[in-house]
């Protein structure tokens, strides 16, 4: 851990009810974070994306969320009012989704978006917040920031709208950055140009980063640590750059069973799910 | 050799927006053929051009040594079925497995159902046991094997595959592209394929075409790619994206 602990979850759990009974998506989940770069990976249904919406306040109203410890900065997310939940979410806490054709609001321009933003969180003049609007997506590397700032969603591609929704999440000046999936809707080029943005920002920054991801691989490049999710529970943590030794056999696994350019093996091996691993 | 399917000179256009800029391929029969590039490359329209799904503006499409005109013939999509992206959305929500197997061959009036079905659902690895359940019930890799279950029931020769596993997660992705490679092996079948990811076009292709705005950038061997040998900056690029994150400190 480097530096002061930034959130801390211990034994985190989120549970539905449904009409055949309850539903357990996250099944007792601990990690903290500092001001680093970590990374939730699992396939669909592991629980990943839940345990993020848990930590930004965004898990449905039907949903339990239960936590011996869920505490950011020292404030405990479970207790304090939805009034201040709603002060930190957005300010403090921000959280990147994974397509921009969905998450970004089709009837409002950009530049309107990320200015309601920051006006909902800080005390600013239009002006200045058209100013700092611009400034933002200056940041993202967006190459005529003027001309995007009056475009509507449909208008701009995939990669240029999650920079926006980058740029929006980012005016406010978090601590924390939740992104589920952020290049998953991207293609691989764009992806990395995404990401490469993301990675210059937290870390000049000083932000702490969760990055949700289904992508084993990706993850392990961009992040510090990992932590790997099966049926709603950690397998394993492990530090990106030891992924190679992980032990769990489903981390292996995960790693195991893409193709890779250069290294023939058909078939592909797969896994092998023991049930074991989801007790 | 034959050719399965050779393309010369096609241009798909929709309104004023020419989405496929002449290209043209040639696809050796029971090969497997490759179509990358990024959203919007054109590559799954040229999928779509070859079923009779996207307005054919001009050029040839030569499938088993027949020139197909503005209609298809039902012989056609006997000799070739499509496997789509999305397994959410290409199975009727409200057949059961049974029914979306029987359409195809109710279409080509196909008698011997009952054991066709039986034999598709084997060969997908499914069991008897899925044959009266719905797609919602289904789990997305069971879903992609039903849809490739429905290609096959026809006994076609070539196989056109569009992004089948990119809906799926990384390790149910190795089981569709295992069973894609032995149903292949099979039945001697043709695959022309699309994927954004390099990796899985490596994996399963022998030759492959690099697109990019509707056009070919360049047509490679498997092997050369491995290898690194290509003559593009563009498919360089797609390279190094492939190989992940780099951080440039």
């Amino acid at each position: 851990m480097n530096g002061d602990t930034l959130l801390e979850v211990d034994d985190l759990r989120v549970t539905f009810p449904t009409r055949t009974g309850i539903v357990q998506a996250v099944r007792g989940v601990s990690f903290s974070l500092g001001r680093e770069r970590l990374g939730i990976v699992g396939e669909s249904g592991s629980g990943k994306s839940q345990t993020g919406r848990a930590i930004m306040g965004l898990t449905p109203p039907q949903a339990e969320v239960s936590a011996k410890k869920l505490a950011f900065n020292g404030i405990d997310l479970l207790s304090i009012s939805p009034r201040q939940r709603r002060s930190l979410r957005g300010n403090r806490i921000a959280m990147i989704l994974q397509d921009p054709k969905y998450s970004l609001d089709p009837v409002m321009t950009i530049g309107r978006q990320i200015v309601e933003t920051l006006r909902t969180h800080e005390k600013v003049s239009r002006a200045e917040a058209r100013e700092r609007a611009l400034a933002m997506l200056q940041a993202v590397q967006i190459r005529d920031p003027a001309r995007v700032f009056d475009l509507y969603p449909h208008e701009v591609s995939g990669g240029m709208g999650q920079r926006a929704m980058i740029a929006m999440m980012l005016i406010t000046g978090p601590e924390l950055m939740i992104a589920d999936e952020p290049t998953s809707a991207l293609d691989v080029t764009v992806q990395l140009d995404v990401l490469k943005i993301l990675d210059k920002l937290v870390a000049e920054r000083g932000m702490g980063l969760i990055f949700i991801s289904h992508d084993l691989r990706l993850v392990s490049s961009f992040c510090d640590r990992v932590v790997v999710m099966y049926a709603g529970k950690v397998v394993e943590q492990i530090k990106a750059s030891e992924l190679r030794d992980a032990q769990h056999p489903y981390t292996r696994g995960l790693l195991n069973c893409m193709p890779r350019i250069g290294f023939e093996r058909h078939p592909l091996p797969v896994l092998d799910r023991k049930p074991e691993w989801a007790a | 050799m034959t050719a399965a399917v050779a393309i010369e000179g096609l241009e798909v256009v929709f309104d004023r927006f020419r989405a496929l800029k002449g290209v043209s391929l040639e696809v050796r029969e029971g090969e497997s053929y490759g179509l990358v590039g990024e959203s919007g490359s054109g590559k799954s329209t040229l999928l779509r051009a070859i079923t009779g799904l996207a307005p054919v503006a001009s050029g040839t499409i030569i499938v088993n040594g027949k020139t197909l005109g503005k209609t298809r013939d039902k012989a056609f999509y006997r000799d070739v079925q499509m496997v789509f992206q999305d397994p959410y959305g290409s199975l009727h929500p409200r057949q059961t497995v049974d029914r979306l197997l029987q359409e195809p061959l109710a279409i080509h009036g196909i008698a011997d159902g009952e054991k066709r079905i039986e034999r598709a659902l084997d060969e997908v690895g499914l069991g008897k046991g899925f044959r009266f359940r719905y797609a919602h019930q289904l789990s997305g890799g069971q879903r992609q094997r039903v849809a490739i279950a429905r290609a096959l029931i026809l006994e076609p020769s070539i196989l056109l595959l569009d992004e089948p596993t990119s809906a799926l997660d990384a390790s149910v992705q190795a089981e569709v592209l295992n069973l894609l490679e032995e149903v292949r092996r099979r039945h001697k079948l043709t695959f022309l394929m699309v994927s954004h990811d390099l990796a899985i076009i490596t994996h399963m292709c022998e030759r492959l075409m690099v697109m990019q705005n509707g056009e070919a950038v360049e047509t490679l061997t498997a092997s050369q790619l491995i290898g690194h040998r290509v003559s593009e900056d563009y498919t360089r690029n797609l390279l190094r994206a492939s190989e992940g994150f780099v951080r440039t400190a």
